[in-house]
């Protein structure tokens, strides 16, 4: 940890400002462009500041789990690729990109926003896989936040493919998509000192002390959370980022619209 | 002769972008030089940068580049280790540097101390570059005026190519900014740069910083960050140069290229090949 | 000759459209962008930097790797699945030995040239823009080369000689198909990548290179206007 950034940021956070200029609370401005790749199913092209993610959603047939043979999967992976931030390398994934999977799966999938019984065309044999890719194209922080807000984008407008003799011909989409039942918005919370932020730099997560994640629905539910960092936090601080992270869900899911 | 200066044509004008692979000049009459190459009758350039047109010769000052560690450069290093004999920087190039013993500092350094009361992991040091081998082996030294271990403030990373225009003629650019924003500020000739102020100042500065490396290639580029500068402070700025003492330039004033490594003259010159002796020479016997 | 109008309309030496950027990755040293048709190509360079392990190190000259991606969704058809494959490390092979003979790393011995590309979506010639991509951000990061590399897929369709063949094309069950993706240095018309699947005669080999010729010097100079464009758009932003 860069002990001498961490000063300069704790600093500039007492004047109630950040490096970049922005307010605690105030997020990067979002771009959303839906449906922009031809092979995917389902995408999203999503910008926050510098941080720049491709999201894209593809449909498999397969057999369902044995302990759920109605329902279809659901199935996010987030990878973090060395071109986009020179801290990456290649290999398998590590934890970060782990985290950072499995916390945008669980934001979809605990919303239960979408009805896994629905994937399914014949039970114990056949049902929809549903696979969401987050790859960033350039990595300035707060991948889970946008990772997860780009899956929703790419999710919504996301169609199935026809069904010729049984086998998925991706080149023929039908007009029937994934219904929606809410809309999950994960926002991430971080510790500096004593002050809350949302929406990190890459250089504001690596002087973050802790880290709270909370996705969150449209009637203010929480339906997943996330705690990292090294520091712990005590109930009201937790209490504090619950806020936040709901207050801050609820403009983003405007961007939706 | 004289048909073949006829056929010469310039394609580019002088301040224009150029890439490589692009053709900039056809005909004998043009010569190339750095950043371009001659193939047949073709000058090319082989570096995306500026064009600079010195009467028939064409050369490039790169847009973009990666620092390369160059002796008598003063640069902002990263202690990355800490070893027997000294230090090792970071660069923020693809050669570390080692800082030894005894150029780190004017003190005496007892055998056994705790480097790290000196320089730790992770902190910063304006040094100095005083050689560089042949395979890239870099050693500094922090013995000069204005080298010392920075303490607080922010570094951030401009692209060296930029490096000069940061600076300016003389230092007249990072004196514009200090004065606007009456903040610290260290310009590495590797492209690494320390700022220290109110926070509001640095922002300020750091985007005087990168307004300066995107229009680095346009003319005029001084004139502009006086004005961008006098409308953000409300202050009125005067381009002036760096006074001497604050110059990092420490080149030996009559720099006549690397210092070959030899005897300095004041001893005696070789003798002759044939072996006559040297008489009349103003270098004879040794200097008083 | 069975094809004789392509199934897009176009003309037998006619691309599909390119679409050319350069600076589209901050956090990269230098970053391209070649789109062609719906071939996408993002591509980012990190370096010169220090090369680990010490073993691999040239000492007279820095190394050039490249690393070829396609993101999970970016197939014509199922899902690819992420990590490296058999095919990605053959053409991240062949995309370092088709940019390697421009490259001048004379001056930076020990060192490496990382080159990534990320490709979102893929409809056939996807190594190709790969290099086109590549060559740009190369320039970007101010990397000292005597040219960029330009490169497109070439070949014959049931008997028609034509450049830049889509996926259909590629395809086609109706008739002999040859995929041939060639990269070329534009000022000197060297070839640096040359594969080939299918079948044709030595003859038909000769056409389809002969007429793509001037494809190469399109490809080119829609590279260079994407490095002037990045500069250009600085300046524009100035007068406003």
């Amino acid at each position: 940890m860069d002990n001498a950034l961490k000063e300069h940021i704790n600093q500039a956070l007492q004047k109630g400002i950040r490096l970049d200029g922005r307010k605690l609370d105030e997020f990067r401005p979002v771009t959303i462009e839906t449906g922009t790749l031809s092979t995917a199913e389902g995408s999203a092209h999503i910008t926050c500041g510098a941080t720049d993610v491709m999201v894209g959603i593809k449909f498999e047939l397969g057999t369902p789990y044995s302990d759920r043979p109605d329902e279809g999967a659901l199935m996010v992976n987030a990878e973090l690729r060395p071109m986009s931030n020179p801290k990456f390398e290649l290999g398998p994934p590590k934890i970060d990109s782990i985290e950072a999977s499995r916390v945008i799966d669980r934001s979809i999938r605990e919303s239960k926003t979408i009805d896994e019984k629905s994937l399914c065309l014949k039970v114990g044999e056949k049902v929809w896989k549903v696979n969401v890719d987050v790859c960033p194209l350039n990595h300035d922080g707060n991948l889970i936040d946008i990772g997860g807000l780009g899956a929703i984008a790419a999710l919504k407008t996301a169609r199935f493919p026809k069904l010729v003799d049984d086998q998925p011909d991706y080149h023929q989409l039908t007009k029937d998509g994934l219904k929606l039942s809410c809309i999950p918005i994960p926002v991430t919370v971080v510790k500096i000192g004593k002050n809350f932020l949302i929406d990190p730099t890459w250089d504001e997560m690596s002087v973050a002390d802790a880290r709270l994640t909370v996705t969150s629905l449209e009637d203010g539910k929480l339906c997943a959370m996330q705690k990292g960092g090294d520091a712990p936090l005590t109930i009201e601080e937790i209490d504090s980022m619950v806020d936040l992270a709901v207050k801050t869900a609820k403009e983003l899911r405007k961007k939706l619209k | 002769m004289t048909e073949a200066k006829e056929k010469s044509t310039l394609h580019v004008k002088d301040h224009d972008v150029v890439v490589p692979g692009e053709v900039l000049a056809e005909g004998m009459e043009y010569l190339p030089s750095q950043g371009t190459y001659r193939k047949e009758d073709k000058i090319y350039a082989n570096q995306t940068g500026l064009l600079i047109l010195e009467g028939k010769v064409l050369k490039t000052i790169p847009l973009a580049s990666v620092y390369l560690p160059k002796k008598y450069d003063v640069i902002i290093g990263k202690v990355i280790d800490i070893l027997m004999t000294g230090w090792r920087l970071d660069t923020n190039s693809p050669y570390s540097a080692v800082l030894p013993l005894k150029d780190a500092t004017f003190d005496y350094i007892k055998k056994g101390t705790d480097l790290t009361a000196y320089f730790n992991l992770d902190e910063y040091v304006v040094c100095k570059i005083f050689q560089v081998t042949s395979q890239n082996l870099v050693d500094v030294s922090m013995k000069g005026p204005g080298l010392r271990k920075l303490q607080g403030g922010r570094i951030i990373k401009v692209n060296a190519a930029k490096v000069p225009r940061l600076i300016g003629k003389r230092g007249s650019m990072v004196m514009m900014i200090k004065s606007a924003t009456d903040i610290q500020l260290i310009v590495g000739q590797n492209g690494l740069v320390w700022l220290n102020g109110e926070p509001e100042k640095e922002m300020l500065a750091i985007e005087a910083i990168r307004k300066i490396e995107r229009e680095a290639h346009v003319p005029g580029l001084t004139e502009r960050m006086k004005k961008w500068l006098e409308q953000k402070t409300g202050k009125k700025i005067e381009i002036q140069e760096m006074p001497e003492e604050e110059s990092y330039d420490h080149r030996p004033s009559r720099y006549n290229g690397p210092r070959r490594d030899g005897p300095r003259h004041g001893g005696q010159h070789e003798p002759r090949r044939d072996g006559r002796p040297r008489r009349n020479s103003p270098f004879r016997g040794s200097r008083r | 000759m069975a094809y004789k109008k392509r199934h897009d309309g176009r003309k037998p030496t006619e691309t599909r459209t390119i679409t050319a950027k350069a600076g589209i990755i901050p956090k990269a040293d230098g970053s391209g962008y070649f789109k062609i048709g719906n071939t996408e190509a993002f591509a980012a360079v990190y370096g010169p930097h220090e090369l680990h392990p010490r073993n691999k190190q040239n000492p007279k000259q820095g190394l050039l790797r490249c690393t070829y991606n396609m993101m999970p969704f970016s197939g014509q058809g199922n899902r690819v699945r992420p990590g490296p494959s058999r095919r990605s490390k053959e053409i991240s092979m062949v995309m370092e030995k088709a940019l390697t003979p421009v490259a001048d790393l004379s001056e930076c011995p020990n060192a490496v040239v990382d080159v990534f590309v990320e490709l979102p979506q893929t409809d056939a010639g996807s190594r190709c823009a790969a290099i086109s991509a590549a060559s740009i951000a190369m320039a970007d990061a101010g990397i000292r080369m005597r040219d960029m590399v330009a490169a497109v897929a070439v070949g014959m369709v049931d008997g028609l000689a034509v450049v830049d063949l889509d996926y259909e094309e590629e395809a086609w069950k109706e008739g002999d198909v040859a995929d041939i993706p060639v990269a070329m240095i534009p000022s000197t018309d060297e070839i640096t990548l040359l594969q080939m699947d299918g079948r044709l005669s030595k003859e038909e080999l000769a056409k389809a290179l002969e007429q793509s010729l001037p494809t190469f010097q399109q490809i080119a100079e829609a590279q260079r206007n994407a490095i002037k464009q990045r500069y250009a758009d600085a300046a524009k932003s100035i007068k406003e």
